[in-house]
């Protein structure tokens, strides 16, 4: 097939990307959605076997077996807990595999030597796909906290970055001139772009995690963008941009949902720095027994999950309790928080898995207007979404972000493993609130033992 | 290709992007995100041709490794985002709660 009608085709794949993408937009038309972008990809890969300028199979078939295979393995094992990291792996698979177009485009002398502009995109590819590459790894590892995931922050942090980009953006200029694939600059750009990579992830704490999540997201879809210019590929150019408009709006979501901005979230390593008042008072515990009483005579209750319901796995428990509240003539909701879990959407996944449908999950914004006429709100493994002094302690480090009001409900109940603080080390006036009542414990097992009085 | 002209469908792109996009519901956004993830994979049409085109030893090596990684992302990214859609299920009125023996 000739490149003329190669593109006429990709046009229909585009439309059909688009299409898609529109309809994940709503949960009732979302796997439809899915659906049609998948078949996008499918044609878009089948026609480009029809490329003439291919003479040769079976590299082609081996790579899609391997990488089919192992996609597809990883796909059906996953545990829907561990969906960040995964999230994180695939897109650095992408971001790798766009640096590793950028570096073969390198070799194409077809159309003569390479151009100066080419030679650009061939560099913007390589960076953004390598630093997409290593910057996801190093999530992934602090997602599956595999390693430390909090914050690293060292003093010449910001010299040591400048000094990067400078010797990246010199060698991308000296590369630009003469562009070969035996250049110094070139292998400097590679190596450099991995590291850059690991530098941006590495300030970044753990409660910070569904923003890098989304913005590495977005730099894949600018890596295939790049990769587009450089190899002259209009499909590319169309699905890379999309993804990236979409990664951005996502950051946006996020950073807004934490009230602070995309450079503070980068730069800043939260909690690093600040120290909030500290707040001291007792805590009212509570046993099981008697929060079920409790629970019994409640006619509005609101769960409100954070990432501790992920690490304990107790979202089944958690929507078995629910629908014995709903069978006891009780209002249950689930009111999520942007940011709760690790990465955006997260706890909103995790219920689904419980089969909790999806318009019981109340957003923030619709929940908090309400929350004076809920009788109790279950606080499970959330903190800092949850935490009074982002509201009225001006010295606490999360001053200003917008939070689930659950201490103006009637009665809260916290679940929590110990007296401890959250993930970014804040101090938590909820728990030393007068309606607030502390159900120490593992999450699953405080909530089964709530579950089992119901049923006796 | 004109560089022009492809710039002229990136800017384009872009904000269709951010049209479709904008008012995505909360729930919506990890499937949302599994998704864009697994159209990123695009690059694939990219690696094919570099892997089949008789560049260079080098070059069908790179387009072999780039068709291998852009591979797991797609697949690997459609079937994830198809198993976490399949989850989402609105209020099924017709059946009471179960597990109710109070």
């Amino acid at each position: 097939m000739s490149v003329q009608a190669v593109n006429l085709i990709y046009i229909i794949s585009a439309a059909l990307f688009i299409f898609g993408l529109k309809q994940l937009g709503s949960p009732a038309t979302a796997v439809r959605g899915n659906m049609l972008s998948a078949i996008a990809m499918v044609i878009a890969i089948v026609v480009t076997l029809f490329n003439e300028q291919i003479g040769d199979y079976k590299w082609i078939i081996l790579g899609c077996l391997i990488g089919g295979g192992v996609g597809a393995v990883a796909a059906k094992k996953v545990e829907m807990t561990s969906m960040p990291e995964m999230v994180a792996l695939f897109n650095g698979s992408g971001g790798i595999a766009s640096l590793l177009v950028g570096w073969a485009a390198l070799y194409d002398l077809s159309g003569g030597p390479i151009s100066g502009f080419t030679a650009f995109t061939i560099f913007l590819s390589v960076l953004i796909g390598g630093m997409t590459f290593s910057g996801s790894l190093l999530a992934y590892g602090k997602l599956s906290e595999k390693i430390d995931s909090a914050a690293k922050v060292f003093n010449a942090q910001r010299l040591v970055n400048g000094a990067i980009l400078a010797t990246i953006v010199l060698a991308g200029i000296m590369f630009c001139f003469n562009p070969s694939t035996t250049s110094f600059a070139f292998i400097l750009i590679i190596v450099l772009s991995l590291v850059f990579g690991v530098m941006a992830v590495l300030p970044i704490g753990g409660a910070d995690m569904p923003v890098v999540i989304s913005l590495l997201n977005s730099y894949s879809g600018l890596a295939a963008c790049a990769a587009g210019f450089a190899i002259d590929n209009n499909i590319l150019i169309v699905a890379g941009s999309l993804v990236g408009a979409s990664g951005i709006i996502l950051t946006n979501i996020m950073c807004k949902a934490m009230n602070r901005s995309l450079a503070n979230v980068l730069f800043s390593g939260f909690g690093a720095t600040k120290t909030a008042t500290k707040v001291e008072g007792e805590v009212k515990p509570i046993v099981g027994e008697d929060a079920y009483l409790i629970l019994e005579a409640a006619s509005s209750v609101t769960f409100v999950p954070g990432y501790g319901m992920a690490v304990a796995q107790a979202q089944h428990v958690v929507r078995e309790l629910g629908e014995l509240l709903e069978g006891n003539g009780c209002e249950v909701t689930y009111a999520i928080h942007p940011v709760a879990g690790r990465m955006p959407g997260h706890m909103n996944v995790l219920l689904a898995e419980a089969n909790v449908p999806y318009d019981q999950l109340i957003e923030m914004d619709d929940i908090n207007p309400r929350m004076e006429s809920v009788d109790v709100a279950v606080v499970i493994g959330a903190n800092d979404v949850v935490n009074p002094a982002a509201r009225e302690d001006e010295n606490s480090p999360i001053y200003g972000m917008p939070i689930i009001d659950v201490d103006k409900a009637q009665t809260v109940f916290v679940l929590k493993r110990s007296m401890g603080s959250g993930f970014s080390g804040v101090d938590n006036p909820l728990f030393f609130g007068d309606n607030t009542r502390m159900l120490f414990g593992d999450a699953k097992e405080s909530i089964s033992g709530i579950v089992a009085e119901f049923k006796n | 290709m004109d560089a022009v002209f492809l710039a002229f469908i990136l800017m384009l792109s872009i904000f269709l992007g951010f049209e479709l996009i904008a008012k995505v519901p909360a729930t919506l956004h990890t499937p949302l995100m599994s998704a864009a993830n697994a159209i990123s994979g695009i690059t694939i049409v990219g690696a094919i041709v570099a892997a089949g085109a008789n560049y260079s030893g080098s070059a069908t090596f790179l387009g072999f490794l780039a068709v291998a990684f852009a591979m797991i992302n797609v697949v690997g990214g459609y079937m994830v985002t198809n198993r976490m859609l399949a989850m989402f299920k609105k209020k099924d009125t017709t059946t009471p709660a179960a597990g109710v023996t109070k």
